[in-house]
């Protein structure tokens, strides 16, 4: 069997991957979106992970919430991203700048 | 599986929410746009009836469980309920005059309000990882969508994606939080995790890893500094109903969260979530106060004092004590109560077209609508924590369990920032009073909204009547 740790690893370098996704992107909203998604994906492998090493099942029925909750948000977070791109016909992160102060 | 029907009594109210919710939603769909006041008047209905099914088995005192420990009821979940079904109630009211005269009055914000007061409830009462975690998740996805109710406005729409890939960024923080702690722990039941983790077997290293993660997770649900970036871009950007109901009971439920996740599941760990808790209230009370001095948008200098005010909560939640949580609870309640009065204000003001949330709109507001100057000058007095209104009391609660709980140096920063926020209190006072009108217009807002602004300003001054009681069921609630 895969040592536990491998696997945290991987979790932790996923997570990693999406934090810096949304802090360095600086283009294009929908790559924002995807990290995200990334970013729950992550999690769910520590989940399942943890699940496996201390054979408890409540580990993996949480995942098939996050999945769920995960495709909500992605449904909500599209269509967020329609009315502003019809709004500022743009979806540059960049140029998400009018509210400052 | 489930033996017996009647372990499921304390789902009552949010069952019976849930199934007026899709009536509502069912509803909307045939009533045509003259008659969408029944759509109103059955919101509010169904908040007060929940209301009475919550007071039916008010469980202060009591813990009553359900769904094996998912779901808890209990006296401080209780309280924060009613109080977010009575802030809500509030926020319906002021938001109708205003979504009829900007031409956003349709089922969908009821029913999205109503969802997230669901989600709300549910994280209050959540007694597993899994329960909070989709309550807040229900509470959050709702508002997104709330944000973005004005789909011409190019604002709102770029305030709702921040707030979205911020919320979500928090909640993805908070789940990583606990993934951890489920490792380490082996079990998503809050109760259970204390204990484990009372044995202290954890490594721990791991074991503030993980309350690392779970207090930013909390910080950003609040809008404390350093994850405050939100919260101004979607007070001003979000449709002025919305900003009202985000500022009011998402608020308590913040303080619910907290209470399940920090005061009941890492109760052991109390050292080490107090000092970061201790580090974001420093931080929020100095940049919200100094921030909003600067804003000329009232709808923005409420945000940064919304930071500010959250400084104040986490510093009873830090003193790790019952009178601290009882505190933090007392302030989250008058402070709901406070900011749905301060932006009923602005809504009272708006008419069509016309929106009054820069502060010089209020210029003279005395000459020409005393009553409407007065009750506002109770609510920024309050909010600034002048006595005898009930803004001092809270504050003042909140002061005392902190030094009893040994953070001196941090009740004194909070003093010294709560005299310089009574600048920009005292800013919008004088405007009021003090500065010449420079518009006649008179604006008629409609009888309800004015007799529940009243009821809302007065209560400011009335509730010091009361805080006795108040904070004597505060307490009760943690015992």
């Amino acid at each position: 069997m895969i040592p536990l740790s491998y696997w945290l690893v991987l979790g932790a370098l996923l997570f990693c991957i999406s934090v810096a996704g949304i802090f360095i992107n600086r283009k294009n909203v929908i790559v924002l979106l995807m990290a995200i998604e990334l970013m729950l994906l992550s999690v769910n492998m520590n989940f399942i992970a943890f699940s496996r090493y201390l054979d408890d099942m409540a580990g993996q029925v949480f995942v098939f919430f996050i999945l769920t909750v995960a495709a909500a948000e992605a449904a909500i977070g599209l269509a967020i991203l329609v009315v502003l791109f019809r709004a500022r016909s743009t979806i540059n992160v960049a140029e998400l700048d009018t509210l400052r102060g | 599986m489930i033996e017996n029907w009647s372990s499921l009594i304390p789902l009552l109210p949010e069952v019976f929410l849930l199934g007026m919710i899709c009536v509502i939603l069912i509803a909307g769909l045939y009533i045509d746009e003259k008659r969408r006041g029944i759509i109103h008047f059955l919101a509010i209905l169904t908040l007060a009836l929940t209301a009475v099914l919550t007071l039916r088995h008010f469980a202060v005192g009591q813990r009553y469980t359900a769904l094996g420990g998912m779901f808890v009821r209990d006296g401080v979940g209780d309280i924060l309920k009613l109080f977010v079904y009575l802030s809500t109630a509030i926020v319906f009211v002021y938001a109708k005059h205003w979504l009829r005269a900007n031409k956003l009055f349709s089922p969908e914000f009821y029913v999205l309000a109503l969802f997230a007061v669901l989600g709300m409830c549910i994280l209050i009462s959540g007694g597993n990882l899994l329960t909070i975690y989709l309550g807040l998740e229900l509470m959050a996805l709702s508002s997104y969508a709330m944000v973005a109710l004005n789909r011409d406005s190019p604002v709102a729409a770029e305030s709702a994606m921040k707030y979205f890939v911020l919320g979500a960024l928090a909640s993805g923080l908070l789940l990583y939080g606990m993934s951890i702690l489920y490792g380490l722990t082996g079990s998503l039941d809050i109760t259970l995790i204390a204990k484990a983790l009372e044995s202290g077997r954890q490594p721990e290293v791991a074991v503030a890893f993980a309350v690392v993660f779970v207090v930013v997770g909390i910080g950003f649900k609040f809008g404390a500094v350093p994850f405050h970036m939100w919260v101004p871009d979607v007070y001003h950007g979000a449709p002025t109903a919305v900003t009202l109901f985000l500022a009011s009971a998402p608020k308590l439920a913040a303080v619910g969260m907290a209470f399940r996740l920090l005061a009941e599941g890492l109760e052991p760990m109390v050292k080490d979530w107090a000092q970061m808790l201790g580090f974001l209230a420093m931080m929020s009370l100095v940049v919200g106060n100094l921030a909003a001095i600067a804003q000329t948008n009232l709808k923005r200098m409420l945000a940064y004092s919304t930071i500010s005010h959250v400084g104040f909560i986490l510093l009873g939640i830090l003193a790790g004590s019952e009178q601290g949580y009882a505190a933090a609870m007392f302030y989250a309640i008058t402070y709901a109560l406070m900011t749905t009065a301060a932006f009923g204000m602005i809504i009272a003001l708006s008419h069509s077209g016309f929106e009054a949330e820069r502060i010089e709109d209020f210029k003279g507001l005395n000459q020409r609508q005393p009553w409407l100057a007065f009750l506002m000058l109770l609510v920024m007095a309050s909010l600034g924590g002048f006595p005898p209104l009930v803004g001092f009391f809270s504050k003042l609660y909140v002061l005392q369990a902190a030094i009893n709980a040994g953070w001196l140096w941090l009740a004194i920063v909070a003093v010294v920032m709560a005299v310089v926020g009574a600048y920009y209190y005292l800013r919008v006072i004088k405007v009021m009073y003090f500065d010449e009108p420079d518009r006649e217009h008179q604006i008629q807002a409609p009888g309800d909204v004015r007799v529940v602004l009243a009821a809302n300003g007065l209560l400011q001054l009335f509730l010091t009547l009361f805080v006795g009681s108040l904070t004597a069921l505060c307490v009760a609630a943690w015992q």
